[in-house]
């Protein structure tokens, strides 16, 4: 039998941790509603440019001239911008997304590059000697686009200057608050969806075609990587609140486990206690 | 009056969305006047300002630079940042200015020497716009 100070002892802690573990899942929630909001507020703006440069890449074609960032290479080496977040207690979030990622290097035949954002993935990468080209950590919780830049300005220099041949986009896609699928998809040379023709206007453009394209696609790169950063803000902190939830409820059980087992304890005790004074008392007699 | 819906996106958010009558646009050609039923049209923007007018009312807004699409339906202006009179943070725009001024007093070169006369010409667009307001909304 444990002793019922033992038991005491242990019942307290559990409840601290679990009041630590709520309060986490509250500020997760308030974070998270954000996060929400702001993860979906960039979607039009990501629609629109996209169907913009499907318009001008037919547009662009015609005239002839292809933009660098379009132009399809042969692949000599692969860069992966894998976004993962810099705190833990999120689940299997960053497990998941650095296994896909990981996968997807051993199946490559080519050298891979990282550009690692947030601590977790970094370290990972580091850890399994993998080629880290540059890391990004502490990105805020509500990003401008400004703090984004950097990170696309990277690959895109090192795009036109033929250092890489292809760019992927890994990052933790948010799906509902219970589910964010790790994803991991091209982003670079851009590839234009395609449109129906119907759908199509016929448009003047000031001053032309590859003009705007060339203005628009620098754009285009920033906003996905910007957009993706925001999706994965959106995943940690719904992944953080389901996290601690679950934590707090399985601290509870414990404690009413545990509180079982004291209460048991404790009239085992009194049970043998007054066995005790009985057997006094016939001893007595 | 005819009307044109105008939108107005950045990356984070959707800044404006109404139905108006006349949008005057810095284009990268030159300022823009859009009226109800323009033809199609596609351009970039330069940092300045974007005037709208809505039965009698002006509206200023400062954007830094973007594109605009002129659509059959709506006009859609993709801006690097737009913000209107009343979000422009003064002190902060003549802290900007004051110091894309030192910068360019140093005489930089290449993209340094961009750099400040870009960061010079949005502290000065903005603080227009909001000196702008603050006219408008004095009783002269």
């Amino acid at each position: 039998m444990i002793s019922p100070r033992l038991l005491r002892r242990r019942i307290r802690s559990v409840e601290s941790t679990a009041k630590i573990t709520k309060a986490m899942e509250m500020i997760a929630t308030a974070k998270m509603k954000r996060a929400q909001e702001q993860a979906l507020a960039g979607r039009p703006y990501s629609d629109k440019i996209g169907q913009i440069i499907s318009d001008l890449a037919i547009e662009s074609e015609r005239a002839g001239s292809l933009h660098p960032l379009l132009e399809k290479r042969d692949i000599k080496r692969i860069a992966i911008v894998h976004i993962t977040t810099d705190r833990g207690l999120c689940g299997g979030l960053n497990a998941n997304m650095n296994r896909l990622t990981a996968n997807f290097i051993l199946e490559q035949s080519v050298p891979v590059t990282l550009v690692a954002i947030g601590r977790k993935g970094r370290d990972f990468m580091m850890r399994y000697k993998h080629d880290v080209r540059a890391e990004f950590t502490k990105i805020s919780d509500r990003p401008t686009l400004l703090e984004t830049l950097p990170i696309s300005h990277i690959i895109i220099d090192d795009y036109t200057s033929g250092y890489i041949d292809m760019v992927y986009l890994a990052y933790t896609q948010f799906i509902t608050t219970m589910t964010q699928r790790p994803t991991l998809e091209p982003l670079l040379p851009v590839e234009p969806a395609t449109i129906p023709k119907t759908e199509t206007t016929e448009y003047i453009y000031e001053p032309d075609p590859v003009f705007v394209l060339g203005e628009l696609l620098p754009r285009f790169v920033e906003m996905k990587v910007y957009h993706a950063i925001r999706e994965a803000i959106a995943s940690e902190q719904s992944a953080r609140m389901v996290a601690m939830r679950n934590a707090t409820d399985n601290a509870n059980e414990v404690v009413s486990d545990l509180t079982l087992t004291l209460n048991k304890a404790r009239q085992e005790m009194i049970t043998k206690e007054l066995l005790d004074i009985t057997g006094g008392v016939e001893v007595l007699h | 009056m005819a009307t044109l819906r105008l939108e107005i996106i950045t990356a984070e958010r959707q800044v404006f969305a109404d139905d108006v009558n006349v949008v005057v646009a810095p284009g990268i050609e030159g300022e823009l006047g859009i009226l109800p039923h323009h033809a199609p049209l596609m351009t970039t923007l330069k940092p300045g300002e974007l005037l709208i007018r809505k039965d009698g009312e002006e509206t200023y807004l400062a954007v830094s630079g973007g594109f605009l699409e002129i659509r059959p339906d709506k006009v859609i202006i993709l801006a690097d940042a737009c913000e209107r009179a009343e979000e422009i943070d003064i002190t902060r725009a003549e802290e900007a200015k004051r110091r894309a001024e030192e910068g360019l007093k140093t005489h930089p070169q290449g993209v340094d020497m961009a750099r400040a006369q870009a960061a010079l010409l949005r502290s000065l667009i903005r603080l227009r716009i909001a000196e702008r307001r603050r006219r408008k909304s004095r009783p002269s």
